[in-house]
């Protein structure tokens, strides 16, 4: 530690790892201003917010399912972001992987053993997000089409592909012979449920309920989150084992590090003989085949059938984006990024119900993270830039790479 | 097939309500285009029309006064305006992600402020139809063709129409418009000629939040009266679509706003028709186009060249 570039680095570093918990921070109290000038308490419903999404086995349950879309749409967006190119398209890839998935349950499901369809859907649901965000990659790379613009258009068609779907080819027989044509599918065949974790639970044996146990307090809410019924699936384990293979991806291939070079810098890429099109195309598509796959979860794990495009994507196509940016598009960083985005809009729910403010505030709070995030990414890039000018150059670079 | 309408009646119609629909696209493009000529991308566009919808929906329901509703959109846009300038200009953020921040909050705070503010409000008079009658009792409005296609509507149709010329006469016959263009193609060489590139942004992204302020308004207190949560419901990104599609030019934004809402009209009196098309595949076509006339590759050279790229003294 004698040498003083060292100490400043590594200062440098915890102020860079603090500054989203400063972004976060400063939201909720613009939040809070808000709901003061609203004549709202603000304790009280950032109160009920964290106990509703924190402190029982139900609204853990909820917070983690919740987290399972985020982190999968997250892991894309980070990949994407990554890579260079701005995805913005998830709502639409993770709608078009919920169609996929749900047209593949249905058809299969009867015929197949459930295992088998399971990973079939998934493949599918994954493919065709992938696909979706594949095309605007490609435009970008051929076309020079903006991706911003493309994707945005690309949201807009799914909905409406959905919709039509829903109204017409895939739309539930019952609904029809009943006559009320709510445009939503049938429900998958049950052999297709992704495994609740309470199934895994008893199947492990652990038959008993926590009051059995002898369990109180937060304990007995732990422990029944695991082995209660809930709505927590095994989603949620797919989900972060894909974190780790994002991360593999990202830092331990020759792929990941190309993505990664073409997104610092398409120029230098292009010199090192690296096929920049292609490179973008790619990142566009694995972050397409992630929401995708978003999608192809909440059908599985959790609705079982597919209904109104918007509601199945429920905003996670944007606040997969506050996720990534929050973890700081580190796959690993994503998983508690997303718990913590996860608790919010669960706890915007709870607070709905138990102190009556909109829960609609956590999409306000949202989006003031994301300002304050990118807003306050010139600091970091400051440093960065003071670090390369007058800094040890190995040395800044060796610990840049560690940490990213 | 309705047979009492005649194929003359129902163009009329189209073209009746596809001017009408073009108004909020038009307000919230053209204010677009000025902040993208001097090189910044607003996507949060439909986040200030949120916001601007609400304003001008509360002051209308709370006053009465028309006016003092749009100048209340007005002002909100200008703050929110103010607030992406400082996040894209003096912090130099990614000007899409922080679009998408601003598109956020103002969908969350336009929603939690109406329903606090006012729960359930059915609707206002908003802006009336101008018709304008004489004294005989004949409207002009009734007039064959022309009369029924373009009178009978409000104020607010007709300001985002002024606003076409309005803006190309400032983009290109002006002084200042020639200080956006250059901010927007070449902000080095604008610097090295004293032109603050920084006072030239937060003017430009100022003056697209307030016309997109208005251009929500236009939705709450003149053509449908009412607010919704997300009542834009995208528009806000197709008015930044808009801007690419009419090569960043203000009659360019005009033809594109009008092919957009004229597909929408006939879309809407497609069902009204009940004609054997599914109305989600024609609401799809106008974004499918969009797509399609992004990809012309002759358009690359007309874009501002300093668009989406945050501007340093000294860099370069």
């Amino acid at each position: 530690m004698q040498n003083p570039w060292l100490k400043r680095l590594q200062a440098g570093r915890i102020i860079d790892t603090l500054l989203p918990l400063v972004a976060v921070a400063g939201a909720l109290i613009v939040g809070a201003v808000i709901l003061f000038l609203l004549d709202k308490n603000p304790v009280e419903a950032y109160k009920a917010m964290f106990t509703g999404a924190f402190a029982n086995k139900n609204g853990l349950a909820d917070t983690l399912v919740k987290a399972t879309p985020l982190l999968l749409v997250g892991l894309g967006i980070a990949i994407a972001f990554r890579g260079g190119v701005i995805n913005i398209g998830a709502e639409g890839q993770l709608v078009v992987g919920a169609l996929m998935t749900t047209f593949i349950g249905l058809s299969l499901g009867e015929k197949l053993p459930g295992w088998l369809v399971i990973i079939i859907a998934l493949a599918g649901g994954a493919l065709m997000g992938g696909i979706w965000g594949g095309i605007p990659g490609y435009l970008k790379a051929r076309l020079n089409v903006n991706e911003i613009l493309s994707t945005v258009m690309m949201n807009q068609i799914a909905v409406q592909v959905g919709f039509y779907l829903l109204r017409g080819p895939m739309i539930d027989p019952a609904e029809v012979a009943a006559g009320t044509n709510i445009p939503h599918s049938a429900r998958l065949p049950k052999s297709v449920d992704l495994p609740r974790f309470v199934d895994i639970a008893r199947a492990l044996g652990f038959t008993e309920r926590a009051k059995d146990l002898g369990l109180t307090g937060f304990n007995a809410e732990l422990y029944g989150l695991f082995a209660e019924p809930t709505r927590l699936h095994t989603g949620l384990l797919i989900a972060i084992v894909m974190a780790v293979l994002v991360y593999i991806l990202l830092w331990r291939t020759t792929i990941g590090y190309r993505i990664r070079a073409v997104g610092i810098s398409p120029a230098a890429s292009r010199y090192a003989g690296i096929n920049v099109q292609r490179y973008m195309v790619l990142s566009m598509g694995l972050s397409g085949a992630f929401a995708g796959l978003a999608g192809a979860v909440e059908i599985l794990g959790l609705h079982h059938r597919m209904f109104e495009p918007l509601s199945v994507s429920a905003g996670y196509g944007f606040s997969g984006i506050v996720a990534a940016l929050f973890g700081k598009l580190h796959p690993l960083g994503v998983i508690p990024s997303s718990i913590l985005f996860g608790g919010l809009l669960v706890g915007g729910d709870k607070m709905q119900r138990a102190v009556q403010i909109p829960q609609v505030l956590v999409t306000a709070v949202l989006g003031l993270v994301v300002l304050f995030v990118v807003g306050s990414e010139i600091w970091s890039r400051r440093r960065a830039n003071r670090r390369v000018s007058t800094g040890p150059d190995e040395l800044s670079g060796a610990a840049g790479e560690a940490s990213s | 097939m309705n047979e009492g309408l005649s194929v003359l009646a129902i163009i009329v119609g189209i073209a009746h309500s596809g001017i009408r629909l073009a108004t909020p696209y038009l307000y919230a493009a053209i204010g677009e285009t000025f902040s993208q000529r001097s090189g910044v991308l607003n996507l949060g566009v439909e986040g200030i029309m949120l916001m601007g919808a609400y304003s001008g929906f509360f002051v209308v329901f709370k006053t009465g006064n028309l006016f003092l509703g749009v100048l209340a959109a007005a002002l909100t846009g200008i703050l929110m305006g103010l607030a992406m300038a400082f996040i894209s200009v003096t912090l130099q953020a990614e000007q899409g992600i922080s679009g998408i921040g601003l598109f956020m909050f103002g969908l969350g705070a336009s929603s939690l402020l109406f329903k606090t503010t006012l729960g359930t409000v059915e609707g206002v008079k908003g802006f009336p139809e101008l018709h304008l009658c004489l004294p005989s009792g004949y409207c002009l409005s009734d007039f064959p063709v022309l009369g029924e296609i373009f009178l009978g509507h409000s104020l607010m149709v007709y300001g985002a129409f002024a606003l076409v010329p309005v803006s190309w006469w400032i983009l290109n016959k002006t002084t200042w418009g020639l200080k956006i263009r250059a901010v927007g193609q070449n902000p080095q060489a604008a610097d090295t000629l004293g032109v603050s590139v920084a006072a030239v942004r937060y003017i430009t992204i100022s003056i697209g939040g307030m016309l997109a302020g208005i251009a929500g308004a236009s939705l709450s207190i003149s053509l449908l009266n009412i607010f919704q949560e997300n009542m834009t419901n995208g528009q806000g990104f197709i008015a930044v679509a808009l801007v690419y599609f009419g090569s960043w030019t203000p009659f360019g934004v005009l033809a594109g706003a009008m092919l957009f809402s004229l597909i929408n009209a006939l879309q809407l009196w497609v069902q009204v028709l009940g004609l054997n098309i599914p109305s989600d595949v024609a609401v799809m076509l106008p974004y499918l186009l969009t797509i399609i006339v992004l990809a012309f590759p002759f358009r690359r050279a007309l874009q501002p060249a300093a668009l989406t790229k945050p501007f340093e003294r000294g860099e370069n």
